[in-house]
């Protein structure tokens, strides 16, 4: 017998082992195990990142082909990873508060981090599955974390029924596609649709639409965003943080590598669905969040518009396109951790707050974290020089080099409806009668939102090591 | 020649100062204090450096000068500055005027003034920036991130309707601008490059030239602005603070303008052409409807709205006709009416500061309690009309003359405007000054102050010294203007050539 080649997925077999061992130090430590079980999650999840990075970037594959290791996925990886570690960080000092702090939620985080890094290594439709599966479920029990909130379990309930239906929709379309193909590889796939020159058979195409309508729910794109308003509202707001940055990264990863790595030769098959996903995702996220009251819902709303804009990219289905992706996706990350630590800062003396009128006057009494939300808000918006523009500015790049004009006019436009509902935020801040202003922002936050923004207003400066890093990874998918 | 990067110097020298006031900090009235001593003096040296260009500037040089180049985003996008005789003169006109708002926002702003003076020193940077670059998407960088600070001022030191007033500025250009970066990512995904110069030696294919005109259109025309797009301008400027009204009309309009040189007619010289008479239908609308429109108006800053989008429609004209004295009458008249149409506001930001009103039914007889304030605005007044011996009167004159050589009835339209701009300022001049002081409030009014009068004096002089000898001025422009026209001239020939081939 024939061992595989365990040591390319070192990351995660470490990842893993360190989610047992957390869960056992949990238990055995008893009361006050949440905070060092928090930081040795941290912990775990750096050396992890770490790994990734040593690992190096050949592309190798492991577990008789089940598991590809390359630069793309170590990209995706350190995005993923990074969004997870602040997701952490960003929910002790709540979940203290909040008393909800057990330790299971920081392992919970870090196994369904294990979920995404299998997502985003999948190489076959068997792995993809496991990925998805161990995210979704870890994502379904911190979505209902705080047990004795009605708000919370619900959205857990909701989220969970959903997701449970999405699953099989996905699992649905991997059948047809191995029924139709005779292989749950993609390598083997990829032969098979290049095969057909782009004549692809209808059983096939009926599966790639199931796997497709399965990925849009895990990155809720339109039409199957509805969960997204309702869980972004009721969970916790450090949940609700995480949810909006890492799940969407790992569920992009597995877009961009399930149709440009077996579906690439069908590109005309599919291209027509993405691009309807991505033109109805950036509209309703445009006009749906115009008359949002509250700032979670709208910034679900926000997201749906966003991962529009990332599908720009995939539509485009070049190499120019997933670097676009790319691009965008770590901006998106940036900015949207940085909008979560002003919102988990949105505290006053009866607790939290999260209706937007609240933010009124936050220019005079908060001046600082009013100036970070400004810039994430125009960020946001896609208003240069900041640098969402940047983001934007290469996928429309990639879509019209793809001969793609209405998609990436319709999606101009659309960024300026959602420029409204953003500016309206500033509105509030700058331009509103002062409210009663909030407590002052704990260490730990004030550090994230102002890395956050200072990344995302001087990210002009000096691009270049994030394009020619992106443009690295992207290279991979089309060799 | 100089060997220093002098314009990227300029450009970023106001940032330097809006740092400068960040690091200040302590009690408001202190900081308010430094905050405007440091952004006068930083608009001050900045103005003085921008000589060092004009007087270094070679004007028998058509190409571009004090070229500066850097990587940046990497696959043709770089940092590329430098600036020709278009160019050149809008940037002093931007670090005169800078001064002269703050100045003019010295006593009249009086709650967060450290924020409002990087506010300003950030426009400045931004606005310069526009008129310095040579790679599109820095040119769009620079474009569109004044909408942030110009938003900030309007909404926040504005008048009482503020709020409706900045969200239409700020959406009506975006809408604008967003189909400009469309047609600017489709040049760059044919030629590769994002480089202007580049990008004005490349021919476009007729067609498309359509598609990319429109497009650019629709960014400058709400820009310039041109009627019907014109409708967020008048509500920007009554709700702006002064200074904002000022930057608004010398610079933010003259951005619309200067695009059409830089890009519209120099890139897509057959879609400028065959549009041309469509801008002039437009223009000629401008004119005369808005003439109208600031007949009737009751509010002094609105009036001066209508007015500029007048005016405005006299650049457009000036620029489509393709003729040496249209070309450089619409710059120099761009020029003039930045003066000219910056020290309206600032005339009417003077008795707006002393009596909180801009409705002309609440004034009269103001020559009585101020007449040195009376001469002020009859200066302006009469510079605004086009009266020889003033810069309104040059650059009006040179775009009529343009006009008259393409067509006869655009210039008799055109000229109709001359008239009823002439009806409108008198009539605003003569309701608020002239007549019988009656109102119990004006009876103590006092007549404009020494930072006023500071403020006043080079504005005349400058809309005095074109009206006189506007030589110094078109020297600068006419290598490039030539060399602009015989540009277009060659593509233009080229095209009818392989038409005619094709036959």
């Amino acid at each position: 017998m024939v061992l595989p080649e365990f040591s390319i997925a070192l990351p995660e077999i470490f990842l893993a082992a360190a989610a047992m061992f957390l869960l056992m130090f949990g238990v055995f430590k008893g009361k006050d195990a949440t905070g060092p079980v928090s930081w040795l999650a941290v912990l775990s999840l750096i050396i992890t990142a770490v790994l990734v990075v040593m690992g190096g970037s050949d592309t190798q594959l492991t577990f008789s082909d089940l598991y590809r290791s390359d630069a793309f996925g170590n990209f995706m990886k350190i995005l993923a990873l990074g969004a997870s570690i602040l997701a952490i960080i960003m929910s002790m000092d709540f979940n203290k508060r909040e008393k909800m702090d057990r330790f299971e939620f920081p392992i919970l985080i870090v196994i369904a981090s294990l979920g995404m890094m299998v997502m985003i290594s999948a190489n076959d439709l068997m792995s993809l599955y496991m990925g998805i599966e161990l995210m979704s479920l870890s994502l379904y029990v911190t979505a209902a974390f705080r047990r004795d909130s009605i708000r919370s379990t619900e959205a857990g309930l909701k989220y969970f029924v959903l997701g449970a239906l999405s699953s099989g929709m996905l699992l649905y379309g991997c059948s047809l596609i191995y029924g139709f193909t005779g292989s749950t590889n993609f390598d083997a796939i990829a032969g098979i649709v290049a095969g057909e020159h782009g004549h692809i058979s209808l059983g096939l195409l009926v599966g790639i639409v199931f796997l497709i309508a399965g990925l849009a729910f895990k990155v809720s794109a339109v039409p199957f965003h509805m969960w997204t308003p309702d869980v972004y509202e009721g969970v916790p707001t450090p949940v609700t943080a995480f949810f909006a940055t890492a799940p969407k990264i790992a569920g992009m990863a597995l877009f961009m590598r399930t149709f440009l790595i077996p579906f690439g030769d069908a590109v005309g098959q599919w291209q027509q669905i993405i691009i309807f996903v991505s033109i109805a995702s950036m509209i309703l996220g445009a006009f749906a969040a115009i008359n949002q009251k509250n700032i979670k819902r709208l910034m679900a709303y926000s997201s749906i518009g966003h991962i529009g804009y990332a599908l720009v990219g995939l539509a485009a289905g070049t190499e120019e396109g997933v670097r676009g992706v790319l691009v965008y996706l770590s901006i998106y990350v940036v900015m949207n951790i940085g909008t979560f630590a002003i919102i988990l800062s949105m505290r006053q003396k009866d607790g939290m707050v999260e209706d937007i009128s609240e933010l009124a006057g936050l220019g005079k009494k908060r001046p600082v974290m009013a100036f970070l939300l400004m810039v994430f808000m125009f960020s946001l918006a896609g208003v240069p020089p900041l640098a969402g523009f940047f983001g934007k500015f290469y996928v429309f790049v990639a879509a019209i080099n793809s001969g793609l004009y209405a998609l990436a006019i319709i999606g101009l436009l659309a960024s300026v409806v959602g420029a409204f509902y953003y500016i309206r935020i500033v509105k509030i801040m700058y331009f509103d009668d002062e409210k009663e202003g909030f407590k002052p922002a704990n260490r730990t936050l004030t550090w994230i939102m102002g890395g956050a923004g200072i990344f995302t207003a001087l990210f002009f400066l000096y691009p270049a090591p994030l394009l020619s890093s992106a443009a690295a990874a992207a290279a991979v998918l089309f060799q | 020649m100089l060997d220093w990067n002098i314009l990227s110097f300029v450009t970023f020298l106001p940032l330097v100062g809006a740092l400068l006031i960040l690091l200040t900090g302590g009690k408001e009235e202190v900081a308010a204090r430094n905050a405007r001593q440091v952004a006068l003096w930083t608009t001050l040296i900045t103005f003085a450096v921008s000589l060092l260009i004009w007087i270094n500037f070679d004007t028998a040089e058509a190409g571009f000068q004090f070229v500066e180049q850097g990587e940046w985003l990497g696959g043709g996008i770089n940092y590329h500055m430098g600036i020709d005789g278009i160019s050149m003169l809008f940037i002093i006109l931007t670090t005169f005027l800078m001064p002269i708002c703050i100045l003019a926002s010295w006593e009249s702003i009086g709650t967060r003034v450290r924020e409002y003076m990087i506010a300003f020193l950030i426009m400045e940077t931004l606005m310069i920036g526009v008129f310095c670059a040579l790679d599109m998407v820095l040119f769009y960088l620079f474009f569109e991130a004044g909408l942030i600070p110009m938003f900030l001022i309007i909404g926040i030191w504005g008048g009482g309707n503020r709020v409706y007033a900045s969200f239409k500025f700020f959406l009506y250009t975006l809408v604008g601008s967003v189909l400009m970066l469309a047609a600017m990512i489709t040049m760059y995904v044919i030629v590769g490059t994002t480089d202007i110069p580049t990008l004005m030696a490349y021919n476009f294919g007729v067609d498309l030239q359509f598609w990319l005109w429109l497009a650019f259109f629709a960014s400058f025309a709400v820009k310039v602005p041109m009627w019907p797009v014109h409708t967020w301008l008048p509500d920007a400027h009554v709700q702006a603070p002064t200074a904002g009204s000022v930057i608004l009309a010398g610079v933010l309009l003259k951005m619309g303008g200067y695009g059409f040189l830089r890009f519209s007619i120099p890139m897509f010289p057959d879609a400028s052409q065959y549009f041309a008479p469509m801008v002039f239908g437009l223009s000629v609308i401008a004119i005369i409807y808005t003439s109208l429109v600031a007949l009737v108006q009751k509010d002094m800053k609105k009036l001066i709205a209508y007015s500029s989008v007048a005016h405005m429609g006299f650049i457009t004209i000036g620029v489509f006709t393709f003729t040496q004295q249209g070309l450089e009458g619409g710059i120099l008249q761009m020029i003039s009416h930045g003066i000219v149409s910056g020290a309206l506001f600032l005339c009417v930001g003077v008795i707006y500061d002393r009596i909180h009103t801009r409705e002309i039914a609440r004034y009269g007889g103001l020559v009585h309690r101020m007449p040195r304030y009376a001469v002020i605005f009859m200066i302006f007044t009469m510079a605004t009309v086009g009266l020889p011996g003033t810069s309104g009167f040059v650059g009006e004159f040179l775009i009529l003359v343009g006009a008259y050589q393409v067509s006869t009835w655009t210039a008799f339209l055109a000229t109709t405007g001359v008239i009823l701009g002439a009806a409108y300022s008198l009539y605003l001049y003569r309701r608020v000054v002239f007549g019988e002081l009656v109102k119990e409030d004006l009876k103590s009014i006092v007549d404009v102050n020494k930072r006023e009068m500071a403020i006043f004096i080079p504005l005349i002089a400058v809309a005095m010294w074109i009206g006189i000898y506007p030589d110094p001025f078109l020297d600068v422009m006419h290598a490039s203007v030539t060399s602009l026209m015989e540009q277009h001239q060659l593509a233009l020939d080229a095209t009818n050539s392989t038409l005619h081939a094709a036959k």
